[in-house]
């Protein structure tokens, strides 16, 4: 019984790389540009923010860092898909291409480097209540901070003008450019916001949940994070659910494989990547759920023709 | 301000000078990557392309990193043709060499030489198969390709993991998680007397042959491509595109098995964690870069093993990390992206803003939107 | 009195194309004034130019006596000029009023436009429901929105592009009183269309373009559509040579066809019947949207999921056959999408030849033979005189008409018993529109049975022999071309034939599903 409330606990913080990714993918995807290269753009914000860690000992300058090296390369591939209008699907999976092999490339030195103590956080009072304390209050700042994106991501799609264009630039670029609007310029910016919130996601994984470098770190979560947009039919609140399931689903794996469950190790550590599977079958299996929700431009090249 | 303007006809020039183009980028700034880790640039470039070219033995080298990547993207390149995003090569390639092992573990001292024949056919129906369970999702459930072949990469990689600390382990490798080493009969007849070119490389080359006849000769391969172009008029023809996707998934998991296969009863002699070598997602790249052709992909899987020769003779001889070789064939993948860009777009000077002419044919109805899942 | 617009000697260059030569054009306050020329004579750049999207490289433009280049669509409004397209710029999944307040500059709250849109929807005849979501309107009612959104504007010029295409003409009818209610207020309208008889109905000044050049500038009241036509195209319109139809053997027969919808998006199809026979051309008139794309999707094969025993060709039941084996039962279509259906853009024409004709191309084993495709798409330009660089040219450098004409050729040489063709003069340029309707009418005469689909009245009155219409995914009795009238077939495309969806004696179903079209 009291195992539970440090799982619920490392369940939030697991959940959190996920959402921060997923909300960053979704804000991508709302426009109609699919970024598959999440996980490289992850690995490289990991390798940033730990690294920005080590030399300078500070959280909020990792999750600068983080968040700039997303943006960053977000910004390559959004220059190269929106005006060179190259393929996005080969586009996303050169930059987690390269994302992979660059990050292993410059991290070599920092494998082996140790990032500083920092504190540990906990919401004063809220924190020492009995079992909800410790499940929910004694979370690194940026947990909260996931939550609070998610309702100001939703307010802005649903009730913002804002929000309304960017529904309109990702349902029909084209109509959205004879209105007036500069669809090109507007979509790299959601590309290079949803850039810089995926970098905070590796840079949270670097620095606060697996406090260490090394190469390929990632493991897959990227690619999770994008599944799960479509899984939660590309609403901001869904995208926090699912993430908080799959980190729960990680979890248990470990939970299981600490109660000396007898099941080879490895069998374990697919449960993730086949509850994705589950998942994604899921939610496809009505092809309407996906028409109705998904933004009808999503990968889509747009050619302006004035 | 320059200004990309629509060419009427896709240049055919531009179709080969990218490639070429984009390794001169490549080239450039791993020249300046050299001297910002305080190396001479080029005579570190002559070790990363003159080296791996320098002489027979070298050539030989190439070749046996060059027929695993040729194979699998030989595979990808009819995939990606027909519009089938087969991300997990890799793990295609994983089974393909669980598959080919289980078969070489179970040949002694006395098997017949012809046991590589069901070693490969093994590698080849487990890719197959594994690549299958993608199509089987999509097909039936709608479910993206993408993202479920490369979770099955992960589940292949950790089943390689379990099979070799676990089930398979040799129980005479001192712990190691290895498999036994497979009898001597089960290796690849090499081709030329000391060097290490097996008769993969002659499948390879036969393979590319057969799928360049497979997608520009028959009516095969034109439903495949039509089917990858334009949706709509596959379906106005006729063509199935359950067919396609089948077939699609079917071609390039079985060559990405038969690659691994070939690896295991190659070089390897046996299954360890570290099978999986990344030729799956390098091989992405030599598709691309071999612009999704058969005879492109021949050149560009030469390429390739040259960056991953290159990087290893670099750790060698110049102390740079062996991971240099990532970052080059991720940057040429994206300087290819841009430069392809030229082929359908002309790069114009605009002193005003002015917009494109088009040809009337694109004011007609606006064409069908092809249902491709996210 | 300043003149509300004035175009003076307003010339734009393209490689190889002279779209606009030396246009003048005058448009008073309040007149209505018509632009007629057809596909390519340059009335879409001028209006482009009007609207800021493209500037001219000589000539000069004046607003209300001031003298000034429109630089962008912002301007464009700002000035006072709003412009309605012919394909709507429309967001499916928001509501009309979303869709209006993304139209017009920020000031606005959306509740205020939401109730503009009422007010300026009573006043001038347009009523649509603010809060419904575009994607449930029919075609008719999109445009009311765009429409509503244009002069939410407050413009002193609307322009409007082949606004009757989507609708009957009851509904046109309707529209021309809003207009006229417009330009009475003060508004100024151009109204570009190449429809003689509207322009004639509605228009006092009419420019007419051909081949960039101003033909003409008159009072179409004082016209006769020989004159306007004239005009036009330097002729008047060729007369299509009709000989008597000789109906022979049933060669499609369609028995109570029921189609669900393929998505939320689609129109389900109830209850259809329709023959044709041979030596006969039976047209399907109908507004866009109200099914026509499942009904061809359904006869070509395209859609497999027709009940069986609905789709007879020559007695054989093909409702579940695939496009391949209806066409060896000698049964060919030209979809009503070129680049993308009837043809793969960035393939050869002798490649686009494969699609349909596959019988003395391939060999064993599917070897593709390329000397015979070659020769087919060698012999398809010439014949039907498709101006192209070659068999090797991409489908995509043609012009729309030509690769019309290639298509339809593709499909005339294959010598169909029954053709069925969706939309055959879409886009196309009034010289090849009669060239491909003297052909089916050749077709016709052969032997041939023919289904046209067409939302061109016109066009169906002036080729088949029968005609149908289509209206919420049920078809009508059939009648002889020669004894319907335009305004008979106009009510019918509302759906109001005896027992049709909208007559008094079937209620229209009040569920939205029922009611909303594709665009």
């Amino acid at each position: 019984m009291d195992g539970i409330a440090p799982l619920i606990a490392s369940t939030l913080s697991a959940g959190t790389i996920l959402a921060l990714a997923a909300l960053g993918l979704l804000i991508n995807e709302r426009a109609g540009i699919l970024n598959l290269g999440a996980e490289g753009m992850m690995l490289m914000a990991a390798l940033a923010g730990y690294a920005t860690c080590v030399h300078t000992g500070s959280d909020t300058l990792a999750f600068i860092a983080g968040a700039a090296a997303g943006a960053a390369s977000a910004a390559c591939f959004g220059a190269l898909v929106i005006w060179f209008n190259t393929n996005q699907y080969a586009t996303g999976l050169a930059l987690s291409l390269f994302g992979a092999g660059f990050s292993a490339f410059a991290g070599i030195k920092y494998t082996q480097e140790k990032l500083p103590e920092r504190p540990r956080f906990s919401i004063p009072v809220l924190s020492d209540i009995p079992f909800v304390g410790e499940a929910f209050f004694k979370q690194h700042p940026v947990v909260y901070l996931a939550i609070l994106f998610t309702l100001a991501l939703s307010w802005f799609l649903g009730r913002s003008r804002g929000g309304l264009v960017l529904r309109a630039i990702g349902e029909s670029p084209e109509s959205a450019h004879a209105l007036g609007y500069p669809v090109r310029r507007l979509r790299f910016t959601a590309v290079c916001i949803g850039g810089a919130l995926v970098g905070m996601s590796g840079a949270y994984l670097s620095t606060v949940y697996t406090p260490l470098w090394v190469e390929g770190m990632v493991a897959g979560k990227g690619w999770i994070a994008l599944a799960l947009t479509t899984f939660a039919t590309w609403r901001p609140a869904r995208v926090l659910l699912g993430a908080y399931l799959f980190g729960g689903v990680t979890m248990l794996q470990f939970h299981l494989q600490g109660q000396g469950v007898n099941i080879a190790s490895q069998w374990l550590s697919m449960l993730p990547y086949l509850a994705t599977i589950v998942v994604l079958v899921l939610i496809s299996r009505d092809i309407n759920v996906i028409r109705i929700n998904m933004p009808a431009s999503l990968g889509k090249p747009f050619h302006p023709t004035s | 301000m320059f200004r990309l303007e629509v060419r009427p006809q896709p240049s055919a020039t531009m179709a080969w000078l990218s490639p070429i183009l984009a390794l001169a980028v490549t080239l450039v700034v791993g020249a300046s990557l050299f001297a910002m880790l305080g190396k001479a640039p080029l005579s570190a470039l002559a070790v990363f392309f003159i080296e791996p070219i320098k002489n027979g033995y070298a050539w030989s080298e190439l070749a046996v990193k060059a027929t695993p990547l040729l194979l699998i993207a030989l595979g990808l390149s009819v995939c990606f043709r027909s519009n089938v995003w087969n991300i997990g090569a890799e793990g295609q390639f994983i089974l393909g060499a669980i598959g080919g092992g289980w078969v070489a573990m179970q040949a002694t001292e006395e098997s017949s030489k012809f046991i590589l024949i069901p070693i490969l056919l093994a590698g080849i129906v487990a890719g197959a198969a594994w690549a299958g369970i993608v199509a089987f999702l999509r097909d039936r459930f709608n479910a993206n390709e993408i993202l479920v072949s490369l979770m099955l990469v992960y589940v292949a990689d950790l089943l390689l993991q379990y099979l070799v600390y676990g089930p398979w382990k040799d129980p005479a490798g001192y712990n190691f998680p290895q498999t036994i080493t497979f009898a001597a009969t089960t290796k690849l007849p090499k081709l030329f007397r000391g060097f290490r070119t097996d008769i993969g490389l002659l499948i390879a080359l036969s393979t590319a042959a057969a799928l360049w006849v497979f997608l520009f000769r028959t009516y095969a391969g034109f439903q495949l491509q039509v089917g990858g172009l334009a949706p709509a008029a596959a379906r106005y023809a006729g063509f199935s595109s359950r067919r396609a996707l089948w077939t699609a998934l079917a071609i390039s998991g079985g060559l990405a098995g038969l690659a691994g296969a070939l690896e295991a009863a190659g070089p390897l002699g046996q299954l360890t964690p570290y099978v999986p070598a990344g030729y799956g997602f390098a091989a992405i790249i030599v598709a691309f870069v071999g612009r999704l052709h058969p005879i492109g992909a021949v050149f560009a899987s030469i390429l390739m093993s040259m960056f991953y020769i290159g990087g290893e003779l670099a750790q060698s001889r110049l102390g740079l990390p062996k991971s240099l070789t990532g970052v080059f064939q991720g940057l040429l993948l994206f300087t290819l992206l841009a430069c392809d860009t030229l082929i359908n777009y002309r790069l114009v000077w605009h002193t005003s803003v002015k917009p494109n002419a088009q040809p009337e044919a694109t004011l007609a109805k606006p064409s069908v939107k092809s249902p491709g899942s996210a | 009195m300043y003149p509300r617009l004035a175009l003076q000697g307003i010339t734009k260059r393209y490689p190889g194309v002279v779209a606009n030569d030396s246009v003048d054009l005058e448009v008073a306050p309040g007149e209505i004034h018509a632009v007629l020329g057809e596909n390519g004579a340059g009335k879409s750049t001028l209006m482009k130019i009007i609207y800021g999207a493209v500037h001219p490289d000589a000539g000069t433009l004046s607003w209300n006596g001031k003298t000034l280049s429109v630089r962008s669509p912002q301007q464009a409004r700002a000035l006072g000029i709003a412009m309605v397209f012919q394909h709507f710029s429309l967001f499916d999944t928001l509501s009309a009023a979303e869709n209006v307040w993304l139209g017009l500059p920020e000031a606005f709250t959306l509740a205020k436009v939401t109730e503009r849109m009422r007010q300026v929807g009573a006043d001038y005849g347009l009523p649509v429901d603010p809060l419904r979501p575009v994607h449930t309107l029919s075609v008719g009612e999109r445009q009311r929105v765009e429409i509503v959104r244009a002069l939410l504007s407050e413009p002193q010029l609307l322009i409007l592009d082949e606004p009757t295409s989507v609708l009957t003409p009851q509904a046109v009818q309707k529209l021309f009183v809003s207009l006229r209610k417009l330009a009475a207020d003060g508004c100024s309208i151009l109204y570009i269309s190449h429809k003689l008889d509207e322009i004639r109905a509605l228009c006092s000044k009419c420019t007419v373009l051909r081949g960039g050049r101003m033909t003409g500038t008159v009072d179409p009241r004082n016209e006769t559509n020989a004159s306007l036509s004239r005009l036009m195209i330097g002729a008047e319109p060729a007369k299509l040579s009709h000989n008597k139809s000789e109906p022979g053997a049933v060669a499609l027969e369609v028995r109570s066809l029921e189609l669900p919808k393929r998505d939320q998006f689609g129109v389900r199809l109830t209850g259809l019947d329709l023959s044709v026979k041979t030596g006969e051309i039976v047209g399907i008139a109908g507004v866009s949207g109200n099914g026509q794309p499942e009904l061809m999707a359904a006869l070509s094969g395209e859609d497999e999921r027709s009940p069986a025993g609905s789709i007879h060709l020559f007695g054989r039941d093909v409702s579940r056959a695939s496009p391949r084996r209806r066409r060896d039962a000698g049964l060919h279509f030209v979809p009503e999408e070129r680049l993308g259906r009837g043809a793969v853009p960035t393939l050869s024409l002798s490649q686009n030849t494969l699609l349909t004709r596959t019988t003395a191309s391939l060999g064993l084993w599917g070897w593709l033979r390329l000397g015979v495709l070659h020769t087919l798409a060698e012999k398809l330009i010439k014949n039907f005189r498709v101006k192209a660089k070659g068999p090797e040219a991409a489908a995509k450098s043609l012009s729309g008409g030509n690769l019309q004409k290639f298509i339809v050729g593709r499909e005339l040489d294959a010598k169909p018993k029954l053709l069925i063709v969706s939309q055959p003069t879409w886009g196309v340029d009034v010289g090849a529109a009669a060239e491909i309707r003297a052909e089916l009418l050749r077709l016709r005469d052969e032997g041939s049975g023919l289904l046209v689909v067409s939302e061109e009245l016109d066009e169906l009155f002036e080729i088949s022999d029968r005609i149908l219409v289509m209206a919420r995914g049920r078809l009508s009795p059939s009648v002889p071309t020669a004894e319907a009238t335009i305004e008979q077939i106009g009510e019918w495309m509302s759906g109001l034939w005896p027992s049709g969806p909208s007559s008094p004696s079937n209620p229209p179903a009040t569920t939205v599903s029922e009611t909303h079209v594709p665009t």
